[in-house]
């Protein structure tokens, strides 16, 4: 355990620690904020109104609307200069949600990624390959600075040129690795292509999250690498990875509870669920500095239980994602919005053609299919102008989104439609099996 | 002397050309002559027909991609090189083709070919004074 003393600390003593963090983040938000202020006026509710943990339901949500509307920097509770860190991740509408964070919020989340390596077996004599991107996503840079901490040998080899990262796993003696499920997958199969022994590697241990993943997915990996898979959570807007991950029992993600207060609500009536009931997850930060987060709305949905894990750790738990209350969608670790795609149609024409994601899992990789119905407007009796047309959407919908995709042209009333609404989304991966 | 085709886009799955072809035929439409362009993905499907107008309509209430596009139809002698000289000219002429197909069999030693052409009036004015025969609308709908 990277810090006994917060994670596996008594009850009573936590809620107290946390109810205090919890008042002095939310008067900073209502002092600093004004769209908290603004929201807590309009709930009739002020700061002082939070006597206890369970008080907290009184007060409003955060949706990633809100982060949108005050895009880039509104939400921000601190002067610019205290900034020292952007990451952002991809919006619904191209717009991107930005996040900032202190010297003390980086601080933080190192400390929380140390301690999630820490749960997954990891420590000074590792060395840890971080395959997940480096830049405006959180992935990479989170895990690196929480190795880092920890005092790892940090590999940062970031996303792509798997043959590279094959041989640095080789070469190196990596012991532990940091990607997205479906790339550990895509690793692997790319390993038995070269001939390459996985089984032979000192490779113990994989952290592995930014998209969901099922448990037949993980029997897997661990069969490939002969390692422990682990599951991790986190969002760029509550801070990275780190929030929550798995110990070595692998039963339910630890949540790091003195920074990020969890709770799950039925996102129709927006109330608080009990403790293993299924529901939307919702977090409120209590340390950070920058970019302080009220009640934010994930839309992931889990459960939570409270029962102390056997590993001695005293902190809630929250089950594996268990789907998402929206239509987005994860592929290869990136945010997909189906309205994205509409945004880029829209380029086209007056109307956006009628259109399909079709997700799936080719090989070990996601493959995205974009159908688009051919209307007369876009038809044309010359087969260069149709592949033209394609080429073109495909190469606009690749810069918007950051992933490659194929574009199929089909007929039009070819894509189901219910109550006059087409099926936008057909994933068949399977992911939450 | 502009000719309508009729364009139809078509996925590539089994029974697609069998389905026009009948909505065709079940509205007396008589096809004169056609192409099928595909890629792995998809098809297009040109027509010359008797009535150009009556199996746009047909083929839209069927609810398919359907488009009239400007052709021009040639005669060609139908002896060996005679299609070789249209194309000269057409060269000479820096007209270029998107594409061609030909009529099947047909009548007093010519041969008909269609032509999809880059800026169809320019085509059309230039070859007016050459060598190269345009057929009229009417004759080819009736061929």
């Amino acid at each position: 355990m990277w810090s006994p003393e917060y994670e596996s600390m008594a009850h009573n003593r936590r809620q107290e620690l946390q109810l205090k963090r919890l008042r002095a983040t939310i008067e900073r938000v209502y002092k600093h904020v004004s769209f908290y202020r603004g929201k807590m006026e309009a709930a009739g509710i002020i700061p002082d109104d939070l006597q206890s943990l369970d008080d907290l339901q009184y007060f409003p949500f955060t949706t990633k609307d809100d982060l949108r509307e005050n895009y880039p920097f509104g939400l921000f509770a601190t002067d610019s200069d205290e900034v020292v860190r952007i990451h952002a991740s991809s919006g619904t509408t191209g717009k991107m949600t930005v996040v900032g964070y202190t010297k003390n919020d980086l601080g933080v989340w190192a400390e929380v990624m140390a301690r999630s390596i820490a749960s997954a077996g990891g420590g000074r004599h590792d060395r840890i390959q971080v395959a997940y991107g480096y830049g405006l996503f959180t992935g990479g840079l989170g895990v690196h600075y929480g190795a880092e901490l920890i005092g790892a040998m940090v590999i940062p080899t970031s996303g792509g040129n798997t043959k590279r990262q094959l041989q640095v796993m080789q070469d190196f003696g990596v012991t532990m690795v940091a990607c997205t499920p479906s790339y550990a997958l895509y690793m692997a199969e790319v390993a038995a292509e070269e001939g390459i022994d996985l089984h032979s590697l000192p490779i113990k241990a994989g952290i592995f999250g930014a998209e969901p993943w099922s448990e037949p997915i993980r029997k897997r990996i661990e069969d490939q690498y002969g390692i422990k898979a682990y599951d991790i959570y986190g969002l760029s807007e509550i801070i990275g990875p780190g929030v929550a991950i798995e110990c070595q029992e692998q039963n339910g993600l630890h949540i790091a509870e003195d920074h990020f207060l969890a709770e799950v609500i039925d996102p129709q009536t927006e109330r608080p669920l009990p403790d293993g009931e299924k529901g939307e997850l919702v977090f409120t930060t209590l340390t950070k500095e920058a970019f302080p987060l009220i009640r934010y709305r994930t839309k992931d949905l889990s459960l939570l239980y409270a029962e102390p894990c056997v590993c001695g750790r005293t902190v809630k738990r929250m089950h594996r994602i268990l789907g998402r209350t929206d239509d987005m969608l994860i592929i290869r670790g990136v945010n997909v919005f189906p309205s994205q795609i509409e945004t880029v149609l829209l380029e086209n024409g007056d109307t956006a053609p009628h259109y399909q994601l079709v997700v799936d899992r080719i090989g070990n990789l996601d493959d995205l299919e974009v159908r688009i119905e051919v209307s007369e407007a876009l038809f044309a009796s010359e087969v260069r102008k149709l592949e033209e047309l394609g080429a073109k959407i495909r190469q606009r919908i690749e810069s918007t989104l950051g992933i490659s995709v194929r574009v199929k042209l089909v007929e039009p009333k070819t894509i189901p439609r219910s109550e006059g609404k087409a099926q936008r989304v057909i994933d068949k991966r399977n992911l939450y099996g | 002397m502009k000719v309508r085709q009729i364009s139809v886009f078509l996925e590539n799955t089994s029974g697609r050309l069998a389905q026009v072809t009948k909505i065709l035929g079940a509205n007396s439409i008589n096809i004169r002559a056609l192409s099928l362009a595909d890629t792995t993905d998809f098809g297009i499907l040109r027509l010359i027909v008797n009535e150009p107008s009556k199996a746009l309509t047909v083929l839209r209430e069927a609810g398919l991609t359907v488009r009239a596009t400007e052709v021009i139809a040639v005669e060609v002698t139908d002896q060996p090189g005679g299609l070789a000289s249209v194309l000269q000219e057409l060269e000479d002429k820096a007209i270029n083709i998107e594409y061609m197909y030909a009529f099947v069999g047909k009548a007093e030693e010519k041969a008909i070919v269609i032509f999809r052409v880059e800026e169809i009036d320019r085509a059309v004015a230039l070859l007016a004074d050459s060598q190269v025969q345009l057929l009229p609308e009417s004759k080819v709908y009736q061929i």
